[in-house]
């Protein structure tokens, strides 16, 4: 007769994720490397942001960019036209970037040969919320023809991120968006949390973004140099 | 849709600690998860029926508490389930809340067999 046992474990089930993405952590750390994790839904705006993003930081910063996507290398074949190095990791069909993912990418270039790494993360306001990368800040790009609703339908996504942007405010006349309906939910979930709107088509509003993204690798610089 | 990996998460701990008791097999798996974490229970006994053939965990019970996402209005202090259109409270429309339960995503214990 076999003898049966309860073993009492209580774990966090992605444990060997969030393990992982302490090492990358430390490892961008070590190599004085600020990164973001720029996540969103498919068609927010992130590579577009990321176009503007890299032409306003190339000119001062050396700027790594490693693009997740299920397939195709579209988007980083626009980070290289922008004009940074550009990594691309194909998912071969998952829905977001995991640390182990991120992981192997880091492994294919020199992290000290630069000063900004942008991680741009599958399009899908779910999946990449639960997973940790070891990125030191996350970024949300929500729009503006998303719906003002979406803090309130994607709280796990809304919950985690350090910044908010609201990209394609020049389509607010256009469109029922409610921005005290969006920002109340995101007050709800994340009540410290900035938001920067803008237009990457217009412009405005980029100059704030790009203030925030100097000033934390200002802070960065500081701390780590 | 990200079972597949979280399936696979699941199989590495029960597998790792089933060995360390020495197990011949894994009978039952219980698994807490809260609602805010998105996670499908009947993907995740798919992938499981495919992913644990031919280890010990074969065959095992995914047992699934799920954790209902409840909020506490930090101003009126009604307790609520949001309702999928608004997170606000209800009661006063304060942006005020303590999120109570349903971030829980964590495996609590396995049934083993020596």
């Amino acid at each position: 007769m076999s003898e049966q046992q309860k073993i009492t474990i209580v774990q966090n089930i992605l444990n060997a994720n969030d393990g992982l993405a302490e090492q990358n952590r430390a490892q961008l750390l070590n190599a004085k490397l600020f990164s973001i994790n720029m996540m969103a839904s498919p068609g927010a705006g992130k590579t577009t942001i990321i176009e503007k993003t890299l032409q306003a930081f190339t000119p001062t910063h050396r700027v790594l960019v490693i693009d997740g996507d299920i397939a195709t290398t579209l988007d980083a074949d626009r980070a290289a036209k922008a004009g940074a190095n550009a990594i691309q990791i194909n998912t071969g069909g998952d829905c977001h970037l995991d640390a182990i993912m991120l992981n192997r990418a880091l492994s294919q270039a020199t992290l000290s040969d630069y000063d900004l790494l942008i991680v741009e993360n599958v399009g899908n306001l779910v999946c990449p919320a639960s997973f940790e990368l070891g990125t030191h800040k996350k970024v949300l790009i929500a729009s503006v023809p998303e719906g003002d609703d979406k803090p309130h339908k994607y709280p796990g996504m809304y919950r985690g991120v350090d910044v908010v942007v609201l990209n394609k405010i020049d389509l607010l006349p256009y469109v029922d968006f409610n921005f005290d309906f969006f920002s109340k939910g995101l007050q709800v979930l994340n009540p410290d949390v900035e938001v920067i709107p803008l237009s990457c088509r217009t412009g405005e509003g980029l100059d704030k973004w790009f203030a925030w993204l100097r000033n934390e690798l200002d802070e960065f610089k500081q701390i780590y140099n | 849709m990200h079972e597949l990996s979280v399936t696979q998460s699941i199989l590495d701990i029960v597998l790792q600690h089933a060995d360390q008791a020495q197990a011949s097999k894994v009978t039952n798996i219980y698994l807490v998860i809260g609602d805010l974490s998105s996670i499908v229970d009947d993907s995740v006994q798919f992938y499981w029926d495919i992913i644990s053939k031919d280890t010990i965990a074969e065959g095992a019970q995914l047992q699934f508490r799920r954790i209902t996402t409840q909020f506490e209005c930090l101003d009126c202090h009604t307790q609520y389930q949001p309702d999928g259109d608004s997170i606000l409270c209800p009661q006063c429309g304060s942006t005020h809340i303590k999120v109570l339960s349903g971030e829980e995503f964590y495996l609590e214990a396995i049934d083993v067999e020596k």
